[in-house]
């Protein structure tokens, strides 16, 4: 899994809200790449527009200026058929983002009548054994599911139509320590099984440095920083706030260290 | 530390079904003294259930039994509603987890904290201001006199949980029982509004019941910990001795954290056995 080429670069994106005499700058002036099987993080305060960074790139805002390239190729405002299915998004609350009244076969169907892809069926068992759920989780409602369960799901549902790139929003914010771990390995996993690209945000920087090779911090819609996961463990950083962030979540840590040593 | 202000034996909170009866909580003992006790665990362990038992704002079909559960020198158990709505409040008040659902949205910041300190001590109304005043002061809200007159959807998520803070202190209560007071917070303002939480407790010699999931802020934040599982207690030890937890359910949840500081492939995943519902549980190190 060498970094080849930038699969996913923004140029100069800003994002603003709100009417005219009021504007906003939500994003100003970012610009990232992320290299093919590459895992980037985004961090920072909430606030800080790392969530709308990743809701741009999704399709799901197209109000934004700047450019967003996927493979070289500039992406339209409204984005093609086939974006959809090479960039799914796992949103961070399981509870919320399945519909209650769909059985997990047909959430998962959804997506490959959507796109016309063959063989749903097959497809359908293999994913959900991908993800660690076994063929009895077929025929189930979200609300018989755990929480970490209806994670699975929600990421076997992103990656039915055998996407190319992940986007994460807090994936395991609402999930308790446990079930973190689970979906953490999971997330893992799937990258090196299928050579995914992971754009992931979280204000958990244990999170992003187990996950990330690198991640930028964000600070009233900027990137201010780009860190490696190294230098997010040693907590080496050029920036005031930067390091002000990275100590107010490391005291907390550093009581872990002796915890397990 | 004498006498404890929390006295629980036996706690028992069990959901009557139409076929089948579900325990939520079985057997829970503990006593909380002037100190900052955490109680941790995984969602449905029953760590709020047991919080909300001492104000015994349980749901309806909850039945609570024990062999004795007191507060000071008065009998929860068979304290009336009306003895109940005294020491809510006055003498053990709450503080919930998210400040978006729990101020009144109608209601001026200012006036909602004045009403909680009228309802408590009968003062004039200028003298309840001034107290509300000093009060926003203690928890570090800046230019309290604009912050005073705002509603709660003008105030930050961060701002919201402080006024809530000040909204409890201000009756002046033997105990606190926060509901994982900062899991709707951002990590650079739990610190902040952790900082006061712990200043103001520790001034006031107020006891806290801190329930959270999460080990490390427990770890550093409070004095002792329980650990809760399937409704039972498992380890009950003091927080700095967290990293030696002799119960393999406490040691699986520290492991299964990711860690800043070394690097893993993969993270351990508790594994859960059987046997803890009702197997040996540890206090201080110790079986118990």
């Amino acid at each position: 899994m060498k970094p080849t080429r930038p699969l996913i670069e923004a140029v100069g994106l800003s994002i603003s809200f709100g009417p005219k005499h009021a504007r906003t700058r939500v994003v100003d002036d970012v610009s990232f790449r992320i290299n093919e099987g590459e895992a980037y993080g985004l961090i920072g305060e909430s606030g800080c527009g790392k969530s709308t960074i990743l809701r741009a790139l999704s399709g799901l805002n197209g109000d934004y200026d700047g450019a967003l390239t996927l493979a070289d190729k500039e992406l339209p405002k409204t984005r093609s058929k086939d974006f959809f299915r090479r960039v799914q998004m796992v949103f961070q609350d399981p509870y919320g983002s399945l519909h209650p009244r769909k059985i997990v076969e047909k959430v998962l169907a959804e997506p490959l009548a959507i796109h016309g892809i063959d063989r749903a069926s097959e497809r359908i068992t293999e994913t959900l054994d991908a993800v660690g759920l076994g063929p009895s989780f077929r025929y189930r409602y979200p609300h018989e599911l755990s929480g970490g369960q209806r994670q699975r799901v929600a990421i076997a549902r992103a990656l039915i139509t055998d996407p190319e790139i992940l986007l994460l929003d807090e994936p395991t914010s609402a999930l308790d320590v446990s079930v973190q771990a689970e979906i953490l390995n999971l997330l893992r996993r799937l990258r090196i099984e299928r050579n995914l690209t992971y754009l992931m945000v979280s204000h958990d920087l244990a999170v992003i440095a187990h996950i990330c090779e690198r991640a930028g911090m964000m600070y009233k819609g900027k990137i201010i920083e780009e860190l490696t996961s190294h230098q997010i463990r040693q907590s080496q950083a050029g920036q005031d706030y930067t390091r002000e962030f990275l100590q107010a979540t490391i005291e907390a840590v550093a009581r872990r260290d002796e915890a397990v040593a | 530390m004498d006498k404890p202000l929390i006295d629980v034996k036996d706690l028992r909170i069990r959901f009557h079904g139409a076929q089948r009866s579900h325990d939520a909580v079985r057997g829970v003992s503990f006593t909380i003294g002037r100190e900052k006790v955490g109680i941790v665990g995984e969602s449905g362990s029953g760590k709020s259930l047991t919080g909300r038992s001492l104000l015994k704002l349980t749901p309806k079909g909850a039945k609570i039994s024990a062999t004795h559960m007191r507060f000071k020198d008065i009998d929860l158990l068979s304290a009336s509603e009306r003895e109940m709505r005294k020491i809510r409040g006055n003498h053990i008040s709450m503080i919930l987890q998210d400040p978006k659902y729990s101020l009144n949205p109608l209601m001026r910041i200012g006036n909602q904290i004045v009403e909680a300190y009228r309802l408590h001590h009968k003062t004039r109304p200028a003298e309840a201001k001034e107290k509300a005043l000093a009060m926003l002061e203690a928890v570090q809200i800046r230019d309290p006199d604009r912050v005073f007159k705002l509603f709660p959807h003008e105030v930050s998520g961060g701002m919201g949980q402080r006024i809530m803070i000040a909204m409890m202190l201000i009756p002046e209560p033997d105990l606190i029982i926060a509901d994982e007071p900062t899991s709707a917070l951002d990590v650079t303002v739990r610190r902040q509004v952790l900082t006061i939480l712990d200043e103001l407790v520790t001034r006031r010699g107020t006891g806290l019941m801190f329930i959270s999931h999460d080990l490390n802020l427990v770890a550093s934040f409070c004095d002792r910990v329980l650990v809760m599982y399937a409704g039972r207690i498992m380890e009950d030890l003091p927080a700095s001795e967290l990293h030696n937890a002799r119960h393999p359910y406490t040691q699986s949840l520290l492991e299964s954290l990711p860690r800043l500081d070394v690097a893993v492939e993969n993270l351990t995943v508790p594994v859960r056995d059987p046997s803890w519902l009702d197997g040996p549980v540890y206090r201080n190190g110790e079986l118990a």
